[in-house]
């Protein structure tokens, strides 16, 4: 049904309908697609697979060793997940600076501020500890395991 | 006026703060469920299809018309050479529009161009004043500064949707963190970032032209930003959260196999349901200039309307109504008051 355009002399045309569609539809497309397929990297790329959470042992022997109830860490679990680099960092602060090895947890325990002798003393399971998140899944490109 | 800038400033500021209390108050309530697994994947359903509708909705507009903006010379005597920067400015063919395109949407070719207008006494006669122009990068350098470190920090992210993080983000953070300083390293992008938006606001702000045309939508998106950016840096850097827990629930989003591992700090949920809001708000938003500016017809068109016809599709087959029409409809009227006609 084409739509009759009118003016003072009565009709001067006939309006067509403008096809509607998308113009430069393989341009569009592309460029969609292309957009959608960059931004699901992370979903192509795993393809549905499920990565097992990392999964730090504990069972070294001078762990197995230790009465049940004193198995802890120096802080609380969280804590040392989430603020362990921290804490090594303040320690190497205060070990190489000011020469002071004392290190008071917050539940006023005290331990010697050393990586060698009070960490992987416990955890001297390196690849089955730090590496099973530092290396598999959390690898920094300026950490370098030696 | 005043009134007008503080409606417009303060509701979003009080929206963004409220966003950050919902996600607090839901992961009070336990919700954690909603806040990461189901807000996330609504955002990115509605990001993809607001976006998409959009895209398709303009691409439906016909433009029979070429209408770029130029800023050079367009094709003339066969003697007058064009340079590069006058092709670029004015494209005749394709390859010439999409070195145009190249330079706006990776360089904000068009912020370069930036002037400032200032009046001042000219020197010889200081009871006058003049209107001076002047080159002024400050809003290129801000919005540069500001969508590259965006996007470094975007890319860094893919850390936690990666099983073994790709290479090329282990360059970018090691460029990133190239001065080593401080435990987490800190990250230049996220210091940048926060600068460039802060500057983006200040400068909406300070200028009492620009504070009289922004709007809401001009100051949400910049304290949204701004709220992602802040709860990034204090997560990263100050409220830690357990890391490797937030890695197996990004895999598990992508993976589609959502899991939400207990122990994650409640900075994380307000960092991820802001990011969601983004991209919720998205496609509705100006922000969608991300898919706009390639579709620009002031941008993406060659200047070649004086030799390749371009046809309206809704042009019709116009009936005129030449004059002798006209004169043998009024003969008689025009003879009669003297006016000279054609035919007798």
């Amino acid at each position: 049904m084409k739509e009759p355009v009118k003016s003072e002399f009565g009709t001067v045309g006939e309006k067509p309908k403008v096809e509607k569609k998308i113009y430069n539809r393989n341009l569009i497309l592309a460029g969609i697609i292309a957009f959608v397929v960059l931004i699901t990297f992370p979903i192509w790329n795993l393809q549905g697979k499920s990565v097992p959470p990392p999964d730090p042992k504990l069972d070294t022997p001078v762990i197995q060793k230790m009465p049940e109830k004193d198995r802890k860490c120096i802080e609380d679990k969280n804590y040392m997940r989430n603020y362990h680099m921290q804490m090594l960092d303040n320690w190497r602060n205060q070990v190489v600076r000011n020469g002071n090895r004392q290190y008071t947890s917050l539940s006023g325990k005290k331990y010697t501020a050393s990586l060698q002798n009070t960490c992987l003393e416990c955890h001297s399971n390196k690849s089955q500890f730090c590496d099973q998140c530092h290396l598999k899944c959390w690898p920094r490109a300026s950490w370098r395991p030696n | 006026m005043t009134d007008f800038f503080k409606l417009h400033f303060f509701i979003p500021l009080g929206i963004v703060l409220a966003l950050i209390i919902i996600p607090y108050v839901g992961y009070m309530a336990n919700q954690q469920l909603v806040l990461a697994v189901v807000i996330p994947y609504l955002a990115v359903l509605i990001f993809l299809e607001g976006l998409i509708y959009r895209v398709i909705k303009w691409a439906r507009s016909p433009v029979p018309f070429r209408i770029p903006t130029t800023c050079a010379q367009n094709r003339s005597l066969p003697w007058i050479k064009k340079s590069i920067g006058e092709k670029l400015d004015n494209p005749e063919t394709t390859l010439q529009v999409i070195g145009r395109m190249a330079l706006e949407v990776l360089f904000f070719r068009s912020l370069f161009r930036n002037l400032t207008t200032k009046l001042r006494r000219p020197a010889d006669h200081p009871e006058d004043a003049k209107l001076y122009y002047w080159s002024y990068k400050w809003l290129w350098l801000g919005a540069i500064a500001f969508h590259y470190t965006f996007l470094i920090v975007l890319l860094r992210h893919l850390r936690f949707f990666t099983e073994t993080t790709p290479g090329f983000v282990q360059t970018i953070e090691h460029v990133d963190g190239w001065f080593q300083i401080f435990q987490p390293t800190v990250y230049l992008t996220g210091i940048i970032l926060l600068a460039a938006l802060t500057y983006l606001l200040l400068r909406r702000v300070y200028n009492p032209n620009m504070r009289y045309i922004s709007l809401a939508s001009d100051y949400f998106p910049l304290f949204l930003i701004m709220a992602i950016g802040t709860t990034g840096i204090l997560m990263r850097y100050f409220f830690k959260v357990d890391i490797t827990a937030v890695k197996q629930l990004a895999l598990g989003l992508v993976t589609f196999k959502p899991t939400v591992p207990a122990g994650i700090g409640v900075i994380f949920y307000i960092h991820l349901f802001l990011v969601s809001v983004l991209f919720m708000y998205f496609p509705f938003s100006k922000l969608l200039h991300m898919a706009g500016v390639f579709l620009s017809p002031t941008r993406n068109l060659a200047n070649n309307n004086r030799w390749v016809r371009h046809i309206n599709p809704w042009n019709y087959p116009v009936k005129f109504h030449p004059y002798i029409e006209h004169e043998n409809k009024y003969r008689q009227a025009m003879k009669e008051v003297g006016l000279p006609v054609e035919k007798e």
